[in-house]
Parts: structure tokens; C-alpha cells; sequence
């Protein structure tokens, strides 16, 4: 086989739900990156929307607070010509004596195609995707994976580098909470990248490194080798479980101010997940400077969250 | 009461050391003698093929009554122990409201008579409450049968609660049997390791256990009380006891058969019946733990069979409970991780399954000795099975061997020379 075989050869996507990013091969995270291209293109339009998922029902169905990602997932559905539904409720399960299973059997009862769960506790899209028959998207479960935040960060940095392969990309902050933080680890090894995580041990378990990470707890040592930074949102509720001591002293050592951005390299590219903590983790001045792709970030969201719809309808059909 | 002869099986009696081929007779409730021609009986089975063993014995099981009995009554509990082959079995004291004073101690001999199938001794709360706060009146309990005590569920977290739990149960020379975790380093869904990592849960690191038992036996070095440590799971606290031991401290220990076949790799897939506490360890664990049985360091099997309802397992993994039930297959699968591997043989395993048990709640069970209670299994090594939850007969079916080809079961459970299952 030559290897315009290789890329002429279609390929065909056969999965129903996107549950993670560890579960995808390569291939499958390309694939989503090149049909994401096509759907940011409706977003030039003057009628930024096209008729894919006319008379498809999309039920966002969020078990914790969550503004953008809901958001971008409604309105990516709404642009696919999908009906959406937002299902809202906090506190867990356990309190309302009803398990998850339960409420996704009821809300898939009203005839839905997708249901986009976000949920408190790791695992809970696998889970419910085995109880339920219509397609199931993880919008963050727990601090297990974010799949779609990992696919526009992905998607982000391949627009701006033109690649991925051979890039180093650090991710600072509170990794051994962070789903984003796991989503992007799965997704930039897979296509090549070389992922450092940044952080205090007490936040950077060191099982991080038997899953391919370089861990790192001096941030300065590497800024200046970095082509991509991702600093992660400090969780303030950290520092009264010991994990930190201070605000202060987090932001000294693990913040991106401008001192420690004069020694990164000067086409650096700076990332947030959002929201950000402006003046802790981030400084004003970087995160809405010209190295800031934070922006272009929720931009890409709504058209990889277009393409993951698109897919895994497509798939269950 | 009729007699019963059991014929043309294998003896297996770690007590007396003998493994030969003879028959078995039963009468009056007692062992009435092992040999050949021993006569007629009311009744004769037949045990070709099969061992002829003392009745096994696990002392460490979870009945739920009274509080839970949805999950498990001391009436399914039971059932489900003759029918796994078990003749005897200790019952842990976290049911609501605890087995923290004599009444309730009453309570459940007089339930378990009632029902009339295994032997169920209780295991009273160390603590009141199981608050791990203030002594509850251990010696009532002892005076009133309680085979040992525990706070099960949790360990005792203060080092002064512990230190006169050791002293005080001296004076009855007691069995303190303690779940080793110590709180503030517990707490998680799963074993703390590049498991949990990439999955996302919290974990609880092996330092939880070893932590608690390496405290234990510091305190307990100069007081010397019977003390137990329960459904190890850990390399290293197989190390500690084996230091201890070689330090001559009266110290014993329990592995269950989740932690002899399956490890944290199980969880991947958020599958709630691979959730228990101590959590399923690595393989090297697992490794240690084995190692542990050849040498004596851990001295007998004990299932942890801890009932749960359906819909408490179908919650997410961090929030559902902890514990699996294994009666009904325990055997099989202390064959699957200990004999067909060839680690230990027929006479060891009914020893950790039966004899040390019994040794270490000083019960005269255990033994197939002239005049001993005739408690008596009868295993078929040979017969292939596949386990299935659904035709236990405990209440609950949380099991994650389901599915499993296994190979050996109880045929015949004796209890006090009645033919119970």
C-alpha cells in the first residue's frame, strides 16, 4: 500500500458516543480536528447554520454548574438545526434517592439522540453510555476527562502551529483535579506532542509519569523550552485541604506573570480552559495579549462540539 | 437425632494432619469415628470423588439484620453460607443499630438458632456507636458469647481508644479483629495509583493500611492481646506481620479472594462490583499476599461478604458503597488463586478455610477429632461451574465474578450432624 493509498482511503467514524480522549486512536482524533474545519466555516456565514441534525434532539443535561460549555454545546447543537433541551439539576444523586441511570432512562424515554452529560462524579458518561441506548457525550465527568475542552485545545493549537507532532506543551496548575488537564495529556500524545505538567507534587501525583507526562514542579525550568503553555484554573478550596498554602504563594511559583513570560519563547502560545482567576494564575496583560489563544479557544469550541454531534449521530444512525 | 455415614470419600483433617481414604460417622451431633467398616447408619452418603472436611469457616461476614434486611437477613446470610459450604460464621457488628451490647449480641444467637442452618457467632463492637470513642461493655458481649470484637467498617482511629481497647480486651483475652485504614489518609473510591490517576477517582493509598497496623502493633508490643487484622491487602503489611510474628507478637490475619485474583485494573470501566474496601490493589500486592499464605504470615481466608442493594451499586463509583458478597463462591475461587496454580495444597487450604479459623476465635471447630461438634463439608474438587449471582442465595448479587468458570464446590453441608445444604 502506498501512502496515497493511505489518505485517499475514506475513512469511516463508527463511534456512538465520545466518552473520552484515552479511548480514541489517532486516526479518529484527526478525523474529528478535519470535520471541526468544515463546521467553523459555517460560523463565517452570514446564516450560521446548516440543516445536519434537523429533527434530532439534543439534551444538554448538566448535574454541576457549568456556563460556557453548556453554552457552546447549545449553541453548536442550535446551529446543526437540532431541537435542545437543558436539563439542570445540582446535587448528586444519592440525595434524591433517584441514581443517574434512572434520570437518563427518563429523559431518553422522551425520545432523545444525544444526551451531553456533565457530571461531579469520574465516570459518569461511561456509565450512563451503557444504559441507555442514544448517543452520549462527556462534557467533564469529575476530574476523569473532558474530551471536547481536549479537542479544542487540540484544534487550537494545530491552527496555530499547523501541526502537533514535535510541539512541547506544558500544563500548570491543579493537574490531579483536572479533567482538562487528562483530556489534553490523552489527545497531544496520540498525535505527538510532548506533554509537561507543572505543578506541586501535593496537586502532581507522580502516576502522572507512568502515564506519559514529564512531571515538573519548577515551572521556571521550563518556560523557556515551551511552545505551548496551559495554565489550569486554581481551585481556591484547595488550599483549605492543605494541597497549597496560599494564593500568594501559588501565584509565585506557578503563576504565568510577566516576568516569567519574558523568558518563555517569543511566539508562545497561551492557553486557558477558563474562567479565569486574572492576577492569580494568569496575568491581565498575557492572558489579553498577542500570545493568547484563549479567546480563539471558545471560538474553536462551538465548532468541534458541532463536529462531535454531528459524529456520533451519524454513527447511531 | 439420626446418624449419617459419609462413604468412600477423602478424609482431609488438618487438626490431626490426615488425608486418607475412609468413611465418616456422624452421630448424635458429634464426629463418632473415621475408618472402615464403622456400620449402618439412619442415612449414608455417598462422597466418592469428593474430600471429607471439617466444616469451613469464615469469620468475617456481613448480615445486615438488623437495619439493612433488603440486603441480607442472618436467615439469607446463613443460607447462603451452607450452601458456599460453610458451617460456621462470625458476623460483623455494623449493622443499625450496631452489635454494641449484650441484647443485641442475644439478638442474633437467638436468630440464628431460629433458623437452625449455620453456625453464627457475633462479633461485638468494640466501641459504643462504633464511634470509636468510648469502650462498649466488651466484656458483657464476651460473657455473652461474642466470639470477638471490632468496629469492622472502620478502624479505631485514636491511639488512646486503641491502646485501651488492647488493654481492656487482654482481660478477657479477647480477639480485637481491626479494619486497618487510618481516616485522614482513607476515604477515597479506589486504590491510590496510576489507576485512580487516569481514571480520576480518589484514592486510598496503601500507607492507610499500613499506617493503622504498624500503629497496632507498636501499641500492642507490650500488652499482648489476641489482635487480628483483617482483609489485608497490601505488600507491605504483609511485611509487617511478618516481622511481628518473627518478633513473637500475638498478632494474626485474613485475606479475602478479591484480593487474591483481581486488582485496581479492574476498575477501569467504573464497574461499582470492583469497589470494596481495603480497595483491589496491584498485582504485586496481590503477589505478596500469596506469598504471605505459603509462608504463615496471613493465617486464614475470610470472604468480607458484604451485601449491597442493586440500586446503592448502580450509583456512581465514588458514591456507591463498598463490599462484595462471596460466600456462595468463595471456595472456588481460594481453588482458582491458591490450589490450581499450585501455590498451596488441598490440606493448606482447608487449614486457612476451617482449622486456623476456628484457632483464632477459640472455637472447638474445625477438626474431624472423635467427639468434635459434626461440622462437616463435603467438597466435590472436580465439579466445573459457572458462578451466577442470580441463583445465590444471598439477598444481594453485588459479585464481580459473575460469569466465571470455576472449578470445586460444596456438595454436602453437615451442621451439628444435621444436613443443612
Amino acid at each position: 500500500m502506498t501512502a496515497a493509498d493511505a489518505t485517499t482511503r475514506p475513512f469511516a467514524w463508527t463511534r456512538k458516543h465520545l466518552l473520552s480522549l484515552e479511548s480514541l486512536s489517532a486516526e479518529e482524533l484527526e478525523f474529528i480536528l478535519d470535520s471541526a474545519q468544515s463546521f467553523r466555516e459555517v460560523s463565517t456565514r452570514s446564516i450560521k447554520k446548516v440543516p445536519a441534525l434537523r429533527g434530532r434532539v439534543v439534551v444538554n443535561a448538566f448535574f454541576e454548574d457549568s456556563t460556557r460549555t453548556r453554552t457552546s454545546f447549545s449553541l453548536a447543537a442550535s446551529r446543526l438545526s437540532a431541537d435542545i433541551i437543558d436539563f439542570s439539576e445540582k446535587g448528586s444523586s444519592v440525595s434524591k434517592g433517584e441514581t443517574l441511570v434512572d434520570t437518563a432512562r427518563n429523559i431518553e424515554a422522551m425520545g432523545v439522540d444525544v444526551i451531553v452529560l456533565r457530571h461531579r462524579a469520574a465516570g459518569a458518561a461511561e456509565v450512563l453510555s451503557r444504559a441507555v441506548t442514544c448517543s452520549v457525550v462527556n462534557a467533564g465527568d469529575g476530574a476523569h476527562e473532558h474530551p471536547t475542552q481536549g479537542l479544542l485545545d487540540l484544534y487550537t493549537i494545530r491552527e496555530r502551529f499547523g501541526k502537533i507532532a514535535g510541539l512541547k506543551v506544558a500544563i500548570v496548575g491543579d493537574i490531579a483535579n483536572s479533567r482538562v488537564a487528562r483530556s489534553n495529556l490523552w489527545g497531544l500524545k496520540k498525535l505527538g506532542a510532548e506533554v509537561i505538567f507543572v505543578g506541586p507534587p501535593t496537586l502532581l501525583p507522580r502516576a502522572f509519569e507512568s502515564l506519559g507526562a514529564r512531571c515538573v514542579h519548577d515551572f521556571d525550568s521550563v518556560v523557556a523550552e515551551v511552545d505551548v503553555i496551559n495554565m489550569l484554573r486554581v481551585q481556591f478550596e484547595r488550599i483549605a485541604s492543605s494541597q497549597f498554602p496560599s494564593v500568594r504563594e501559588f501565584t509565585r511559583l506557578f503563576g504565568l506573570h510577566s516576568e516569567r513570560f519574558a523568558r518563555c519563547k517569543k511566539d508562545v502560545f497561551v492557553m486557558h480552559p477558563g474562567p479565569m482567576n486574572r492576577g492569580i494564575e494568569i496575568a491581565s496583560t498575557i492572558a489579553d495579549g498577542p500570545n493568547s489563544g484563549i479567546l480563539t479557544q471558545v471560538t474553536n469550541g462551538l465548532a468541534v462540539r458541532m463536529a462531535v454531534l454531528y459524529l456520533v449521530t451519524g454513527a447511531a444512525q | 437425632m439420626s446418624s449419617i455415614l459419609i462413604q468412600n470419600g477423602t478424609i482431609l483433617d488438618p487438626s490431626q494432619k490426615l488425608q486418607q481414604r475412609a468413611d465418616l460417622l456422624i452421630d448424635e451431633g458429634k464426629i463418632a469415628g473415621i475408618g472402615l467398616n464403622l456400620g449402618s447408619a439412619d442415612r449414608v452418603i455417598d462422597a466418592s470423588g469428593c474430600f471429607v472436611t471439617p466444616g469451613l469457616i469464615d469469620i468475617h461476614v456481613h448480615f445486615r439484620e438488623p437495619g439493612d434486611e433488603e440486603e441480607e437477613t442472618i436467615a439469607s446470610g446463613a443460607a447462603a453460607a451452607v450452601a458456599g459450604g460453610f458451617t460456621t460464621v462470625c458476623c460483623m457488628p455494623n449493622t443499625k443499630p450496631p452489635l454494641d451490647n449484650e441484647g443485641q449480641i442475644e439478638f442474633v444467637f437467638r436468630e440464628a438458632q431460629r433458623i437452625g442452618l449455620a453456625n453464627v457467632f457475633p462479633v461485638g463492637a468494640i466501641t459504643k456507636g462504633r464511634e470509636g470513642k468510648e469502650l462498649a461493655e466488651i466484656g458483657s458481649m464476651i460473657q455473652r458469647g461474642a466470639i470477638a470484637l471490632s468496629d469492622d467498617g472502620v478502624g479505631i482511629a485514636d491511639a488512646s481508644v486503641m491502646r485501651k481497647t488492647l488493654q481492656y480486651a487482654k482481660m478477657f483475652d479477647a480477639c480485637i479483629m481491626q479494619h486497618c485504614e487510618e481516616p485522614t489518609l482513607g476515604g477515597g473510591a479506589m486504590h491510590s495509583g496510576i489507576v485512580s490517576t487516569s481514571l480520576g477517582l480518589s484514592g486510598i493509598p496503601a500507607e492507610a493500611e499500613q499506617l493503622m497496623i504498624s500503629r497496632d502493633l507498636l501499641l500492642n508490643r507490650t500488652i499482648g492481646c489476641r489482635y487480628h487484622v483483617q482483609h489485608i491487602s497490601t505488600a507491605w503489611s504483609v511485611e509487617l506481620i511478618r516481622r511481628a510474628k518473627r518478633d513473637r507478637q500475638t498478632v494474626t490475619a485474613e485475606v479475602s479472594p478479591h484480593h487474591l485474583l483481581l486488582t485496581d485494573e479492574n476498575c477501569r470501566g467504573y464497574d461499582t462490583n470492583f469497589k470494596m474496601n481495603p480497595p483491589l490493589r496491584t498485582a504485586a500486592d496481590v503477589a505478596a499476599c500469596i506469598e504471605g499464605i505459603k509462608d504463615g504470615t496471613i493465617d486464614c481466608l475470610a470472604t468480607d461478604h458484604a451485601p449491597h442493594r442493586a440500586e446503592e451499586k448502580e450509583l456512581e463509583f465514588a458514591d456507591a458503597p463498598m463490599g462484595i458478597i462471596g460466600l456462595e463462591c468463595a471456595l472456588a475461587l481460594y481453588i482458582k488463586a491458591l490450589g490450581e496454580p499450585g501455590h498451596i495444597d488441598w490440606m493448606k487450604l482447608i487449614e486457612l478455610m476451617s482449622t486456623r479459623p476456628a484457632q483464632i476465635v477459640k472455637l472447638n471447630r474445625g477438626t474431624l477429632a472423635k467427639g468434635a461438634a459434626a461440622d462437616v463439608t463435603v467438597i466435590d474438587p472436580n465439579q466445573s461451574w459457572k458462578i451466577d449471582a442470580g441463583k445465590f442465595k444471598s439477598r444481594s448479587r453485588n459479585c464481580p465474578f459473575q460469569g466465571w468458570g470455576v472449578k470445586g464446590r460444596a456438595r454436602t453441608t453437615i451442621v451439628g450432624g444435621e444436613l443443612k445444604g
